[in-house]
């Protein structure tokens, strides 16, 4: 079947995003014309390894490009190596920095997120860096080849998969994060606590509750020691801020859309303009149910479930109101040493937290929010994170208390039907 | 270079060059062949690369760790006697002419 000949379909941001709503076009069946515009050089390519695999160096560039430049020929995906300056609504056009302009029926922006840079004096001095392109991880690479002394600004997941991924060498970071624990809200007590411990285990420090204040570096530029808001100064010749990032909404603003942490857009991913969509990290949803707070995730499976989904509408423009809104369960994955963490749901918000396991190595956390389940964290417990995902897309779960019986088994649980 | 099929649940099949060392699901991916997923790039965290293998050549592939057989335990579509991850299955000179079906659906 093909549908939309056509039709002109422009997607802005050729991150994973962006590449999935493409080749997903093309799945559907739709014949239209697709262009993918990127401003980075280079194929597109996959972020998460470039904390993990990329960083340590067990993979080069080539395994980062999922797909050759032959098969963007094939299926007709015409890369765009520019940066999309503003979109003409009224005249139905994106204006590229190059002088050019493509004309689109419907426009998806996947233009992602930007890290937030470090607020601090002394921020913008050589030897301080930022994790979010490739060509960032190259030069940190680089960098990290005659590093001594490093420091973490953040312990989120970029923080902490950076320092487990440069312990592969040797190095041993120190973490500073302006919170109690590493992850914040992503995940729960327990959970922190032993990512915690595992990081310490491996050499990495942790300083918690204070922040970066200042970086101080030598005569020609390069940072050597940061400061911290309690006095303490550390040694410091590589600083990675990992501080968080920030929805990239710069088209959508200028464009007149409205944007709310993100660009807004419905829970059939429309923005005000029923002819731009939105996906991935940029993208600040409306529940389906037209009351309750817009949801905005950083991670690969809502980028792509996303993307996904985008693709499907796209390709069956007949439906309109007909389209069941997008419904997806969020999940996450992290790998640091030799814990592997999977979440299925969101933990944001739980006010009861049940283990079940050995609550040490191998364990999960079943997370409720007013006694409904609302996630489930596994580490080394990737049956259990299967089960999780069925029973939470299905809206099984068992109770607190059927959890915390001693030979609960959440996999039994999924088989028996609830 | 050995060559794998794809066939897909509605039959359609394909067959391509896939690189030693390179995995089946990343054969997939960057032919263009359909119905592998692989959310996750290939860490074994996502279960959406499950094929089904050759019952004749399953015996032969390298074996399973147990974290691989534990994502296969709620597969989007049913687990079979010869499931398998596909990013887990890095090809040699043995996978030639290896065939695997992709489920109906991965998520």
């Amino acid at each position: 079947m093909t549908h939309g000949a056509d039709g002109r379909v422009v997607v802005v941001g050729a991150g994973i995003a962006g590449q999935q709503v493409a080749f997903g076009l093309r799945e559907q069946g739709y014949a239209g014309a697709v262009a993918l515009v990127g401003d980075e050089p280079g194929a597109p390519y996959e972020r998460p390894p470039l904390t993990k695999a990329y960083l340590r160096g067990d993979i080069g560039p080539d395994e980062l490009e999922p797909r050759p430049a032959e098969l963007y020929r094939r299926e007709r995906i015409d890369l765009v190596r520019a940066r999309a300056e503003r979109i003409d609504r009224a005249g139905r056009t994106v204006v590229l920095d190059d002088g050019r302009r493509l004309p689109y029926d419907r426009l998806v922006l996947a233009t992602g997120a930007r890290n937030r840079p470090l607020r601090a004096p002394g921020g913008d001095l050589e030897g301080v860096f930022s994790l979010r392109t490739r060509r960032e991880a190259d030069a940190l690479r680089e960098a990290l080849a005659g590093a001594g002394s490093i420091v973490v600004a953040g312990a989120g997941f970029i923080g902490l998969e950076f320092a487990a991924a440069v312990s592969a060498h040797g190095h041993k970071a120190t973490i500073v994060e302006s919170r109690a624990r590493p992850l914040g809200r992503a995940v729960s007590a327990h959970t922190a606590a032993h990512f915690t411990s595992l990081h310490e285990r491996h050499g990495t420090g942790f300083v918690f509750g204070e922040e970066v204040a200042a970086l101080h570096g030598d005569r020609a530029g390069r940072v050597r020691e940061v400061e911290l808001t309690d006095g303490t100064v550390l040694p410091a010749d590589l600083v990675l801020a990992a501080v968080g990032a920030a929805p990239d909404t710069r088209l959508a603003e200028g464009a007149g859309l409205p944007v709310d942490d993100g660009v807004a857009v419905d829970a059939r991913l429309r923005t005000r303009d029923p002819r731009v969509l939105a996906v991935g990290d940029c993208a600040s949803m409306a529940p389906a149910s037209g009351t309750g707070p817009r949801l905005r995730l950083e991670s690969v499976q809502n980028a792509l479930d996303q993307a996904s989904y985008a693709a499907e509408r796209l390709a069956r423009p007949d439906e309109g109101e007909d389209a069941p809104p997008y419904g997806r369960l969020p999940w996450f994955w992290s790998d640091q040493y030799d814990s592997s963490l999977q979440i299925a749901g969101l933990a944001a918000g739980h006010d009861r937290a049940v283990l079940v396991g050995d609550g040490d190595e191998a364990f999960s956390v079943l997370l409720y929010r007013r006694g409904a389940l609302a996630a489930v964290e596994s580490v080394n417990r990737p049956a259990d994170h299967m089960a999780a995902r069925r029973l939470l897309a299905e809206g099984r779960a068992p109770t607190p208390e059927q959890a915390a019986a001693p030979d609960f088994s959440l996999r039994a649980f999924a088989r028996a039907g609830g | 270079m050995p060559k794998i099929t794809y066939v897909a649940a509605d039959d359609g099949e394909r067959t391509v060059d896939v690189p030693v060392g390179t995995s089946v699901m990343r054969g997939a991916v960057s032919n263009g062949v359909p119905g592998i997923v692989a959310q996750c790039g290939g860490n074994a965290q996502c279960a959406t690369c499950h094929v089904y293998v050759d019952p004749d050549r399953y015996g032969a592939l390298p074996p399973m760790s147990d974290h691989e057989d534990a994502m296969l335990d709620t597969t989007a579509c049913p687990r079979r006697e010869t499931s398998r991850l596909s990013c887990q299955l890095k090809a040699d000179a043995d996978f030639e002419g290896l065939t695997v079906t992709t489920p109906e659906r991965q998520r």
